[in-house]
């Protein structure tokens, strides 16, 4: 078992046109670690979750997932290895429409493993079953509710048991009791399966419920771009942090006239 | 309902402009005052000028947005007169959100240089999207586990099969109508006969096939760009990608599969099917089928219909790359998904005729 962490980020930027969405992003995940990315709309946290998935290049520095150097140069075959170390749960789900959850499901075990077809179903059964579904199995994700989605959305992010997985905003647009599910879910999957999670919100009740660390994205961090505002556990930061953004948000509070 | 009374007093008093106003400032009033309360205030700028609002009975944000506008026009802030508090507040609010801003002006339209520039630029693409399938398709045998086949046979059905009643329907229509409006000129020199030979060479050769291309384009590429649209949409282009299937392997190259395997007998049934339509022309006027079949299988050659053939499996790989390339580029939201669409059709007719352009030099070339 390796003691470096899942993943290293130094010195990370992004710009669009002539705008720096951010720059001077640096982190490290600790491998089975709940992770959370999080800031107010525009600051960039979906946009830092595409480049440490690899469907964005950075516009500067480098990012290491589970060993690999997946920026920079030559980096393609370390990407296509890291790839199969992580499972990515979108926004909307993005389940594939013309397949059933267990189809969905069963697809990433078709292609990269040797298992027969039923214990490829078997697998995805299981899977299906951890985050609540197995009775949903042949149902198709336009027949299914947006909670259900995000839940069958994690249990294909699952399918080949990666060391890291990536939930973008799981609680968004979820009534509280099903996104209280969600949260314990992560947590009872982190301590059954010892898998990494960074997660993409800015809902503060899932955050206090599952983070161990985090890291706060703002868009005004320097005068001409965004970046990290505060970093470490979100149960100290709101009383810690001298950042006027950062404690409103963790107080839950419209920011300060001054600092607005 | 009674009406409800609104309306503008202006009053000149002590040297100030005072505008009165009385009853509902809300949204239907606010349109017939706007224009009058503007214009005093505007007249009123080298005074003093006051606002009275005493006589309100409700005012709501579109009369704190008038009162806001009032106040600007005059340039000095006014003296409020009798303002309640809902109204200093919603004023305060209309205050800061400050004056209209004016609609930044239209881009000017590309000149000729950024028009070529731009087109060039597609052209660019659709090279390299050309060149990324060509690569999918060499390294498709160490990623065959990719391919769904259901998927093959799924589009294969869609674009061919379900299209066969229109494809034979415009067909006989096709040969049909041909057949009729050649017969009409030949009949002045005696050469009614040829148009057999005339139908058929021209249905083999060229009309069926680009006739095929465009059902196809219409029918199957806009499709192809819809559904690979509306997953990049939903993101599910980037899940594909996470989980490491290539999507050119996954759902471009089975269309392109569908595209070169339907083209060819989609092309074979309208040849089929507008003979049929020239031979009811034919035998209308008297000629028997035996000699209608001489003329077609003396003067049609093999080469014809091979020729024909080829041009449509190689219109059914393009239209089908068009669709999938239109999809796969699609921006975000619904409307993008619709411009897709419609660049996967018209990409397909042009390329279409353009190509079949290509292929007649080559073919006289040939000497096909």
């Amino acid at each position: 078992m390796t003691t470096d962490p899942m993943i290293r980020v130094e010195g990370l930027a992004q710009r669009f046109g002539n705008r720096t969405l951010y720059r001077d992003v640096s982190f490290t995940v600790a491998t089975g670690e709940v992770f959370v990315i999080l800031g107010g709309s525009g600051s960039g946290k979906s946009t830092l979750m595409k480049q440490l998935i690899g469907l964005l290049p950075p516009a500067a520095g480098s990012i290491e997932i589970a060993g690999y150097r997946v920026t920079g140069p030559g980096a393609v075959p370390a990407r296509e290895a890291a790839q199969r170390k992580i499972g990515v749960m979108f926004q909307s789900g993005a389940l594939f429409g013309s397949m059933s959850l267990l189809e969905n499901v069963m697809l990433p075990l078709e292609v990269f493993t040797d298992l027969p077809p039923p214990a490829q179903e078997a697998v995805a059964r299981v899977k299906l079953g951890l985050v609540g579904l197995a009775d949903a199995a042949t149902l198709y994700p336009a027949e299914i509710s947006g909670g259900m989605a995000k839940r069958a959305a994690i249990a294909r992010a699952m399918a080949l048991d990666p060391p890291l997985l990536f939930l973008d905003e799981p609680s968004a647009g979820l009534d509280p009791i099903t996104s209280a599910g969600l949260d314990r879910l992560i947590l009872d999957l982190r301590t059954d399966l010892g898998a990494t999670f960074v997660v993409v919100t800015h809902e503060l009740a899932s955050i206090l419920a599952i983070a161990d660390r985090c890291l706060m994205l703002d868009r005004h961090a320097f005068p001409d771009a965004g970046g990290v505002i505060a970093a470490g556990d979100p149960r100290r930061l709101g009383a810690e942090s001298t950042n006027p953004t950062v404690r409103a948000f963790f107080r839950r509070e419209p920011l300060p006239v001054e600092a607005a | 309902m009674p009406t409800p009374t609104s309306g503008l007093t202006t009053t000149e008093a002590s040297g100030r402009t005072v505008l009165a106003f009385d009853g509902r400032l809300d949204a239907s009033s606010v349109a017939r005052l706007w224009g009058q309360a503007l214009g005093a205030a505007r007249r009123a700028r080298d005074r003093a000028l006051a606002l009275d609002l005493s006589r309100l009975e409700t005012c709501d944000m579109a009369g704190a947005a008038m009162l806001a506008a009032v106040e600007r026009a005059h340039g000095v802030p006014p003296d409020l007169i009798g303002a309640n508090q809902q109204v200093s507040a919603l004023l305060a609010r209309a205050r800061e959100a400050g004056a209209p801003v004016a609609p930044a002006p239209p881009p000017p339209a590309p000149s000729t240089k950024e028009m070529l520039h731009a087109g060039l630029t597609a052209a660019g693409t659709g090279v390299v999207f050309l060149g990324e399938a060509t690569l999918a398709a060499i390294r498709l045998p160490a990623r065959r586990r990719m391919i769904r086949w259901a998927d093959l046979l799924r589009y294969t059905d869609q674009a061919g099969v379900s299209s066969l009643p229109l494809v034979v329907m415009l067909g006989f229509l096709m040969g049909l109508i041909l057949a009729f409006q050649s017969a009409v000129p030949m009949r002045e020199f005696g050469a009614e006969l040829f148009v057999a030979n005339l139908v058929s060479v021209s249905l083999t050769r060229e009309l069926g096939p680009l006739l095929a291309a465009v059902i196809l384009a219409g029918r199957t590429a806009s499709a192809f760009a819809a559904e690979i649209g509306t997953m990049k949409v939903n993101e599910e282009l980037d899940a594909l990608v996470t989980i490491g299937l290539d999507p050119m392997t996954m759902l471009v190259l089975p269309r392109l599969a569908a595209g070169l395997i339907v083209m060819p007998v989609m092309t074979v049934v309208l040849d089929l099917a507008g003979l049929l339509g020239m031979a009811v022309v034919m035998r209308g006027f008297g000629y028997p089928l035996s000699i209608i079949e001489t003329q077609v299988q003396y003067w049609t050659t093999p080469a014809d219909l091979y020729g024909g053939l080829v041009k449509a499996a190689c219109f059914g790989v393009v239209i089908a790359a068009i669709g999938c390339r239109a999809g796969l580029s699609t921006g975000k939201g619904p409307r993008a998904v619709g411009l897709s669409t419609t660049a996967a059709v018209v990409g397909g007719i042009v390329a279409t005729i353009v190509l079949d352009g290509v292929f007649a030099v080559f073919m006289n070339r040939l000497g096909i």
